[in-house]
């Protein structure tokens, strides 16, 4: 006795259930759908800082409390509408730039020690973050960071704005034998950055292939190859200690945050 | 829907046995790995100021060590036996499952080299260096072509559910793996994302999720629509329900990574979205944990006997929890409490180690045990030790993080009556000590039962070629 022409399901799941290739069809199309939805249209909405390279962001359009539209030069550094014009010049509250040489030196380092796995960079609109960590990020925060680092675990502090907020030397204390500075912390040493040379041709080429990235690449205007031939002595003697905390002290105060404007919408 | 033949098939299972070995010896060393780093968190002296050993570079061997070497070489392994017993065939392509395996055991130890030098492209679960990562798809692709060939060639009239599932892990970890890694190199070892920022966010926590959806439960579900009904010797209790429970997953799952970025620069919709769908999610896995319970109407008393069945059946529990918990923390209000706590970490572990791990020792000793073709484990009384070990492991494990995580959560955003904030952020973290220390020690019970389970594993094998080779029982396919 077979039961094998006997239908369970519909024609249709029947079918399915025949045939190997609609099978496999069916999940293809089945399993695209949600990642299409929700992944495509941040690259052409507003509030998603993507630059598309005309400046206009998708037609982002933040407004302050008159209503008035801020002009997208005050959240990201435009060199040509700027009274600095080179990423030596930019003073903090320029707008988002791109990282110099030894913070992207930083970075790489952060990376490499999974910093990430304890803290995030991403700080949330809530009362109690502002008062702890600051003003909340925005998107247009991390457009320049190719693989975001935004964590997903708060082991240790979010770090979204630790930029100034200690001297380089307690950075240095505290990263080398964070004990010694907190006597709570469960961070590992990192005294031995102090001996690593910073990694100058991978840093070389990372400027290059910035410049070079099919989403929100950093602008050619800014990575000049001048800037670029340059920065391998910008980075000359220095240590990965050195490179950690100019990244560290880089972050959170690009943008100059003003009451009443909503960031995210 | 296994055939009924007249005469027995040959099937190609040397490199199932292999694969089972490998998975064994992988659950050791991946739980162990996790257990050190775990002890790294309650005890920092553990991290030796040696750079390799680090909390931070360790951290991607322990996940990339359980994700895909465990879970891996057990999804190779059923997956490979259940497409060879459902369709009552052979392989498409025994050389290329040796290739599989090979290339995979390859990607394993470049994991084990590459990940404690820190070369690292800073994404969860993605962390491998994109040379690897070309093999990763290589390989994985062998995998995926393999299997569902040998779906073609099936000389059953109809795919097997389990099958089903596996298909849709192959396809969707293909697009993900792909998408994912998009990257310009800087070197050998270190490239950078050509995605930056939201829209990077987006697509890793579309891996992410899926990895866990797609991976971690699709590819243990298809175990489970196999094994339960193997091992319980009663059918499927309800065909219907496995259709929905299929299709609503394989549809629905796709759409949860964005409730990993919820209040977080992404727009607004995009978290929502996620959460939604994620609350959604909850009926058909209750559907298709309710099934797997269900098809042991009738045979409920086997539990007090069977204890390869007690494995499958706390894990359908860890299922149905798990699959609640997840909906729940990603509703908003939920979330901005859990959300950078200990509680996600629980979350994953009653995932991993009481849903995925649990049902993968089941299918692995019912597979032991028909691969060398023995009547019982070298000891059935180990296989209960496990058993309890890995529930109670598990069980601290989690605890541990829920409180530890809903603590957190709680002194984070404590305010005095003057209106300030109450904790410091390393109060918290002094607080959490004894709750690391705990969980440490929940991990490591677990771990001793997978060495426990080796351990029988081992013993069983050379049993039974011991057996095999003074002629006293026949060998079987």
């Amino acid at each position: 006795m077979s039961d094998h022409d006997k239908i369970y399901s519909t024609k249709f799941q029947d079918n399915i259930e025949r045939h190997t290739v609609l099978m496999f069809v069916m999940i293809a199309i089945a399993v695209a759908v949600g990642g299409i939805v929700e992944i495509v249209p941040l690259f052409y909405l507003p509030n998603t800082a993507m630059s598309g390279g005309n400046g206009t962001y998708n037609g982002t359009a933040h407004k302050d409390k008159e209503g008035n539209v801020v002009p997208m030069d005050k959240i990201v550094w435009n060199p040509a509408t700027s009274a600095h014009k080179t990423l030596e010049d930019w003073q903090p509250g320029d707008g988002v730039r791109p990282y110099k040489p030894l913070e992207l030196a930083g970075r790489a380092v952060y990376i490499r020690e999974g910093c990430y796995l304890c803290h995030s960079q991403q700080i949330r609109p809530f009362r109690d973050e502002k008062d702890r960590y600051g003003h909340y990020s925005i998107a247009e925060e991390s457009m320049y960071d190719h693989t975001f680092q935004w964590g997903s675990k708060r082991t240790g502090p979010d770090l979204a704005r630790v930029g100034g907020k200690y001297s380089d030397e307690w950075h240095r204390r505290h990263l080398s034998y964070p004990r010694e500075v907190v006597p709570e912390s469960v961070m590992p040493n990192f005294f031995w950055l102090e001996k690593m040379p910073v990694n100058v041709t991978e840093t070389v080429q990372a400027m290059k292939v910035m410049t070079i990235m099919p989403f929100n690449p950093v602008p050619k205007s800014i990575y000049t190859p001048a800037y670029i031939d340059g920065a391998a002595a910008q980075l000359e003697g220095k240590t990965d200690m050195d490179a950690l905390i100019a990244f560290l002290q880089g972050l959170g105060n690009h943008v100059k945050f003003e009451e009443g404007v909503n960031y995210r919408d | 829907m296994e055939a009924t033949q007249a005469t027995p098939v040959k099937y190609d299972m040397e490199v199932v046995r292999w694969f089972t070995i490998a998975a064994a010896i992988y659950a050791v060393v991946g739980t162990l790995v996790g257990v050190y780093i775990a002890s790294e968190l309650a005890f920092p002296f553990l991290n030796f100021d040696i750079p390799y050993i680090t909390f931070g570079r360790l951290r991607p061997l322990h996940t990339n060590a359980v994700i895909f070497a465990f879970g891996g070489c057990v999804l190779m392994a059923t997956g490979f036996y259940m497409v060879q017993r459902t369709g009552a065939t052979k392989l498409w392509s025994n050389g290329l499952a040796w290739f599989t395996f090979w290339g995979w055991n390859l990607i394993i130890v470049l994991a084990v080299i590459t990940l404690p030098l820190g070369m690292s492209e800073g994404k969860e679960y993605a962390e491998l260096p994109w040379i690897v990562d070309i093999l990763i798809a290589v390989v994985w692709l062998s995998f995926g072509l393999n299997h569902i060939m040998t779906v073609a060639i099936r000389k059953t009239s109809h795919i097997y559910v389990s099958n089903w599932f596996t298909m849709a892990m192959i396809v969707m970890i293909t697009y993900l793996h792909v998408v994912n890694s998009l990257a310009i190199p800087v070197s050998l070892t270190n490239s950078y994302s050509i995605f930056s920022g939201v829209q990077d966010a987006m697509v890793q926590w579309w891996w992410g999720h899926n990895a866990v959806g797609f991976y971690l439960t699709g590819g243990f579900l298809g175990i489970m629509y196999y094994f339960v009904p193997k091992q319980s010797g009663r059918p499927v209790f309800s065909y219907r329900l496995s259709v929905l429970h299929f299709w609503a997953l394989t549809f629905g799952y796709v759409w949860l990574g964005a409730h990993h970025l919820q209040y977080t620069a992404l727009p607004d919709w995009t978290g929502s979205l996620g959460a939604a769908v994620s609350l959604a999610m909850i009926i058909p896995s209750w559907g298709g944990a309710m099934n797997g319970m269900m098809t042991l109407s009738g045979a409920w008393d086997k539990l007090r006997t069977d204890y390869i069945l007690r494995f499958l059946v706390v894990s359908l529990a860890f299922y149905a929890m798990s699959t609640f918990e997840g909906p729940v923390m990603s509703i908003k209000t939920v979330n901005a409490l859990s959300h950078y706590t200990d509680w996600t970490v629980g979350h994953v572990h009653s995932g991993a180690l009481g849903w995925m791990a649990m049902v993968a020792y089941g299918a692995m000793y019912h597979m032991v045990k028909k691969l060398w073709g023995v009547e019982k484990m070298y000891s059935d009384s180990l296989v209960n030790v496990h058993f309890w070990l890995a529930t109670i492991g598990t069980v601290v494990y989690v605890v541990a993080m829920w409180v530890s995580g809903i603590m957190q959560g709680l002194m984070w955003r404590d305010y005095d009556e003057y209106g300030t904030l109450t904790y410091t952020f390393v109060e918290s973290v002094s607080a959490m000590h004894p709750y690391y220390a705990m969980r440490a020690a929940g991990g490591l019970i677990f771990n001793i039962g997978t060495i426990i389970a080796l351990f029988n594993i081992v013993m069983t094998v050379r049993q039974a070629s011991a057996l095999r080779s003074s002629g006293a029982v026949p060998a079987k396919a």
